[in-house]
């Protein structure tokens, strides 16, 4: 450690190419999910602002939630990635 | 606004500056190797590089620039906010472990990994240097607005102050320092900005009806340099004037004067039914070599504030130009790809031990980015409202509104807003330095450095890429720190990501297709953005009309252009070359 001694930082991920695959997989279906909600939040500001202006809940409008419906949406599905990865989880046998 | 320095600044200045320093001469002894300088060993705890990568990327773009942003135009600011935080999905899921598996020290190296080729490296160190450099500017610039009023020095001191600084903590111990001067400054710049955002809500809103409140100000710039305000020589004393703070409400709803506390949700519903003042400024050339700019209050309905499109850069969205509709559309793509595209963040990965901790690492950033952005858009509307603006400077609007909590809050504010800059900006120098160190010296001209000598030489770059830092600094004085990295987020995405995600995703990717999309991605972006029209408005100093006339693309963001055509080149030229190989040996 380089200071501050605070102990080992993870214990070392061992290499299996079929963890990697599987979490290349996982992400690669998290981030289409994710570029969709964001493709939908550029379409609306750019061609129906006037869209963004409809106050759809609590007072306030469409523009600020679809916002921080974003930043909220991708702190959820990183923690869902974060999950989906853990080491512990069980992958088919190889096949031989 | 004329600055008004304290000693109680200066002390919390010095103090931030001392601890950094510190921390920086304590690693300094503990780090020998060229991976210890360039990559922190990959030691780093994945907690830590987390909050770590929250410091390098929460720059003075994002806290002063998207926060004044806010103040002056309302919700467009915001938009940055989210398309900086979108920009870490793509770093996540389908950067973060495969780079950590395939590099060592750069982005070249993870480029490298199956080819070991001259080209890449030298493309990929190139693009490094580029990109960095583009990202230098704003934050530079930065530093010179925050160093005025909390110091009371000059721009260019405040940017040499900054240079000399960081380049102490780069030099010292390379990534290590950087590391930890990043986590300290990511963790209070969340942490007061959550404090800040509670008093916002505590204090709540209320009405301004002062007739004064309402008044337009002038500033005349004449031929020698003086300052006139509303007519007045500027300055505080008898027979003189300065420009008064701005930022007020003129109604709110139910017809009361003030609100007490209130929840986040009622805060923006409030404003949004509110009458709220933003400042429209009106430059001038006057017939004796003076200048003028007029600033006049514009009452707006909330709802049209917290609406897209009141600022200059976005204004086209309220309209039916389908150019303006492209340029937004293509900054948005930018600032999506840009982020993991980044040279300065992507080496953050090398920092740490394993690909899980690379992913937990990458998930503590996004959710300490996340909350920051969020809390950017109370901080850019306390402001709006607070009375706090100086409408010659929008980068001061989050110090501005801390100041009216107290001068201790603006105290720590100002030095944590300082110290965001030196977070980022060592960040880019050790990217900048690794590239020159490892890809070009090291891969491209085979000099053969040895262990130490890579450190020594590292230093070295340091130095002189802090050098010039100062002068594009001091050079670029007057363009707007968020506008600018923008564009370095196009450059980024244009040279790095088409060839980063065609290694990772196609088999039939050759050296000679990433190398050429780099170059072609880097070459494409810089010229499109050095022939556009805000080129020639805010580099060249052409007028608006005169502007839009000189450039020679349709619209200013080329993102959506270049990004594509990254992809393409790369495809064709990997087919093309794949298609000599085999024929080659056949």
């Amino acid at each position: 450690m380089a200071g501050f001694g605070h102990g080992p930082a993870h214990p070392v991920e061992v290499e299996d190419p079929r963890v990697a695959s599987r979490n290349a997989r996982q992400g690669m279906r998290l981030f289409l999910f994710y570029l969709a909600f964001y493709a939908g939040f550029v379409g609306l500001n750019a061609f129906a602002p006037k869209q963004m202006e409809s106050t759809p809940l609590f007072g306030v409008n469409l523009a600020i939630l679809y916002g921080c419906g974003l930043i909220v949406a991708a702190m959820i599905l990183a923690l869902i990635y974060c999950w989906q990865c853990r080491s512990d989880q069980t992958l088919p046998p190889a096949k031989s | 606004m004329l600055p008004d320095p304290s000693s109680l600044s200066i002390v919390v200045f010095l103090i931030f500056v001392g601890v950094t320093l510190a921390l920086s001469f304590y690693f300094a002894a503990k780090t020998k190797s060229a991976s210890g300088y360039f990559a922190a060993g990959g030691q780093i705890h994945w907690f830590v590089n987390g909050i770590a990568f929250a410091g390098d990327y929460l720059s003075a773009a994002s806290f002063l620039g998207i926060c004044g942003m806010i103040a002056f135009y309302g919700y467009d600011g915001f938009l940055y906010s989210i398309g900086f935080l979108a920009g870490w999905v793509v770093a996540l899921f389908v950067v973060a472990e495969p780079l950590k598996r395939l590099g060592k020290y750069t982005f070249a190296d993870a480029l490298n990994s199956q080819f070991q080729s001259r080209g890449i490296t030298l493309a990929a160190g190139i693009s490094t240097l580029v990109v960095s450099v583009f990202y230098l500017i704003p934050q530079m610039v930065g530093a010179g607005s925050l160093i005025k009023p909390l110091l009371g020095f000059s721009h260019e001191t405040g940017v040499v102050l900054v240079g000399v600084i960081v380049v102490m903590i780069v030099a010292t111990a390379g990534m290590v320092s950087t590391t930890y001067v990043q986590f300290i400054k990511g963790a209070l710049l969340v942490f007061f900005s959550g404090i800040l955002t509670i008093l916002i809500l505590q204090r709540g809103l209320k009405v301004d009806d002062r007739p004064e409140a309402n008044q337009p100000q002038t500033i005349t710039t004449l031929a020698d340099g003086t300052k006139l305000v509303n007519g007045l020589p500027q300055g505080r004393g008898a027979g003189q004037g300065d420009l008064r703070p701005v930022g007020h409400i003129t109604k709110l709803p139910g017809g009361v004067k003030e609100t007490g506390p209130l929840g986040p949700f009622q805060y923006l519903a409030t404003l949004q039914a509110s009458e709220i003042v933003l400042w429209k400024s009106t430059p001038q050339k006057n017939a004796d070599g003076s200048k003028t700019i007029t600033y006049t209050p514009q009452p707006k309905p909330g709802n049209e504030v917290l609406r897209p499109g009141n600022s200059p850069t976005f204004k086209g969205l309220q309209t039916e130009s389908t150019y303006s509709k492209l340029n937004f559309i293509s900054l948005m793509l930018a600032l999506f790809c840009g982020t993991a595209s980044l040279p300065h963040i992507l080496i953050r990965y090398y920092t740490v031990k394993d690909q899980a901790a690379a992913r937990l690492s990458t998930v503590v950033g996004i959710g300490t980015i996340g909350c920051f952005y969020v809390l950017t858009l109370f901080m850019g509307l306390g402001a709006m409202t607070t009375g706090t603006l100086d409408l010659t400077d929008s980068n001061m609007a989050a110090p501005m509104l801390a100041k009216s909590f107290g001068e201790l809050l603006f105290a720590i504010i100002s030095a944590i807003a300082f110290t965001t800059v030196l977070g980022t900006v060592s960040g880019l120098i050790v990217a900048a330095s690794g590239a020159v160190v490892h890809d070009l010296l090291g891969s491209v001209l085979q000099l053969g450095l040895t262990d130490e000598q890579k450190v020594r030489v590292g230093k070295l770059a340091a130095v002189v890429v802090g050098v010039i830092a100062i002068f594009l600094g001091i050079g670029f004085k007057e363009l707007n720190a968020g506008f600018l990295v923008g564009w370095a987020f196009s450059v980024a995405a244009s040279a790095n990501l088409p060839a980063l995600a065609m290694l990772l995703f196609w088999k039939g990717t050759t050296k000679q297709g990433i190398t050429v999309a780099i170059f072609a991605g880097m070459i494409s972006s810089l010229g499109w953005i050095l022939v556009s029209a805000e080129a020639f408005e805010k580099v060249y100093g052409y007028a608006g009309k005169d502007a839009e006339l000189m450039a020679l693309v349709p619209f200013s963001q080329p993102g959506i252009v270049t990004i594509p055509l990254g992809f393409i080149v790369l495809i064709v030229v990997s087919l093309l070359t794949r298609k000599a190989a085999v024929g080659g040996s056949a």
